[in-house]
């Protein structure tokens, strides 16, 4: 699994409420897609490319359980790769099928604009427009096939433990 | 060598002799909890099978009684799956309405020893426990009612040993956020809690730092048993368990101490919990348009009484608005009881029904433009608590309350010397 495209950069700490905030809590996984960012970065979200990529400081996804790694990945993105990335965030990730991927030396490797590719297999991150390559830390391989199987929910429905998707779940 | 109390029950939980840092385990689930945003049409997925009815729960708290059309449709969905299923512990408006971490406590759901799992990131509560407590996303949580199972990454450990006791007008919130402002985040990082200290904390106190554990994204947050947290569980919870110690060679990221004794209040500036506590003092003299005492981190009857404590025979400025929520409706009724709720209600304070409500911005206190809330509940990020313009400073319920008197940030100190 892996991606090349442009980069958007965003700090440290970055949290839920920013990427999923209680004004869109009530609207479809579609709807709430463009609220992302809005209170600290107004117009952002209308930027944003199918198959960017967001490059992140420590502890990405700080906050609460509610969806947000589904609206980053509903917005177009790619993938996350951070210097750290909240251990219940993560899980979202993997589950919501959102590949996310932590990298140290992520955040100064990279001008926003710069354009990135992120090897999951191969647990590298290189950045094509200044010619660096990095070493990320790789995803166990359990939760990597969930990752490429589409996340928890494919995997249940398989199985027959729950329902199909509907309109309002997206 | 040894194991700290998360990785001893991770291995015993895994079917493992021995888990490490960096280890990615697969555990069995003991109690499951689902709460009423669980079953929001933007979330939910039928669920058809489940492996175990009597390990679920099913609370309603975030928005109780229902705050619009979408969490009544909600509550709806959720009443249907536990008749569905047949789930017996069931909290739903009314009698035994509160806010799931507050009833983990109430009624000894978190076995020492287990693993507790619901979708609301404050889950880490229930690690007063000395159980395995962890907020997850709404996938795994249908994944753990249906299998019973989930993995988790192995951290490494930081420990808190807690000694002397909190001076007058000094709380557990304030030991949280002299933690959260000297060290910041904890993540990835299991927290354990555990010295002579903890003694001189009520399990309301100590289940103040587990929950906040959470605003330092921190894996698990437990605290070594003693008897009287063993006491409290036996006395609401029938069911056998098995506490867990760490071992005497456990290997620890670091030991911290923590003396109770030389802590002062705290405040957290607005939009950041982490890295941004200061004396109150500095912040002493900003106007408040809201004073807020609540949620899974304070809205105990030990919170409710230290509020109390402060507003007997005063009376909240003409300026502000204070509201207070209780944690679950135990609370509220022992509060009733003791007289609490009629002092605070004689001061001007607005007691609401127990429910997260105005914490996550939901209902029951929600702040417009600009305004300036200074709360003891569990976040302050921007837009946490409503309009994103909004300034939240976060304190103690005793810094809550005497700043609500005085309609301006103030020590406690002053109050109750």
């Amino acid at each position: 699994m892996k991606f090349q495209s442009r980069v958007w950069k965003f700090g440290e700490n970055i949290n839920t409420d920013l990427i999923l905030p209680i004004q869109a809590f009530y609207l479809t996984p579609a709807e709430q897609a463009p609220w992302v960012f809005r209170a600290n970065r107004p117009g952002w979200s209308e930027q944003v490319k199918p198959g960017d990529i967001l490059v992140a400081g420590r502890n990405f996804g700080m906050g609460s359980s509610r969806p947000a790694a589904r609206s980053l990945k509903n917005l177009g993105l790619s993938c996350l790769v951070a210097h750290s990335i909240n251990g219940l965030f993560f899980r979202n990730c993997v589950n919501f099928a959102f590949p996310a991927i932590e990298c140290a030396d992520v955040f100064d490797a990279f001008e926003e604009g710069d354009v990135a590719e992120v090897d999951f297999d191969a647990a590298t991150v290189k950045n094509i427009t200044r010619g660096a390559a990095l070493e990320a830390v790789a995803l166990p391989p359990k939760l990597l096939g969930l990752l490429k199987a589409g996340g928890i929910y494919s995997l249940l429905e398989k199985e027959g433990m729950i329902g199909p998707k509907t309109a309002a779940s997206g | 060598m040894g194991m700290t109390i998360a990785e001893k029950i991770l291995a015993k939980k895994g079917g493992l002799k021995k888990v490490s840092p960096g280890d990615l385990v697969t555990v069995a689930v003991d109690t499951v909890i689902l709460f009423d945003n669980n079953f929001m049409t933007n979330r939910w997925r039928e669920v058809l099978k489940i492996n175990d009815p009597d390990s679920i729960i099913v609370v309603f708290d975030h928005r109780v009684p229902a705050a619009t059309q979408a969490s009544a449709t909600a509550h709806g969905i959720g009443r249907e799956f536990v008749k569905r299923f047949g789930i017996k512990r069931f909290h739903d408006v009314g009698y035994s309405q509160g806010i799931a971490h507050q009833l983990v406590a109430d009624h000894g759901y978190g076995l020492p020893g287990s693993v507790l799992l619901c979708s609301d990131s404050h889950t880490c509560s229930g690690g007063v426990f000395n159980c395995i407590a962890r907020g997850v996303g709404q996938p795994d949580i249908v994944y753990a009612a249906c299998k019973n199972e989930t993995w988790f990454r192995v951290g490494e450990t930081v420990r808190y040993e807690l000694v002397g006791k909190l001076p007058r007008a000094v709380t557990a919130k304030d030991a949280f956020l002299q933690i959260a402002g000297e060290h910041g985040d904890h993540a990835t990082m299991n927290v354990e809690f555990g010295g002579a200290g903890m003694q001189s904390l009520s399990i309301n106190a100590r289940k103040t730092l587990t929950t906040m554990a959470a605003e330092l994204s921190a894996e698990f947050a437990t605290f070594e048993p003693d008897d009287v947290m063993l006491e409290w569980v036996r006395a609401r919870n029938a069911a056998p368990f098995e506490p867990v110690f760490a071992d005497a060679d456990a290997h620890y990221a670091a030991v911290r101490k923590v003396n109770l004794g030389a802590l002062e209040p705290l405040v957290a500036y607005p939009d950041s919990v982490v890295n941004n506590s200061r004396p109150v003092g500095d912040a002493v003299g900003t106007k408040i348009d809201q004073a807020f005492i609540g949620s899974c981190a304070n809205g105990t009857l030990d919170d409710l009484e230290l509020a109390a404590s402060i507003l007997d025979g005063r009376r909240v400025a003409s300026h502000v608005r204070l509201i207070i929520t209780p944690a679950s409706q135990t609370v509220y009724r022992e509060a009733l009881k003791s007289g609490v709720i009629s002092t605070l209600i004689e001061a001007g304070a607005v007691v609401t029904p127990a429910t997260c409500g105005a914490c996550g911005g939901g209902h029951l206190g929600v702040l417009g433009p600009n305004e300036t809330c200074i709360t003891a509940t569990t976040r302050n990020f921007k837009g946490r608590m409503g309009d994103p313009s909004a300034k939240i400073y976060m304190g103690s319920p005793a810094t809550v309350a005497a700043s609500a008197v005085t309609g301006t940030i103030t020590d406690p100190r002053e109050f109750l010397n």
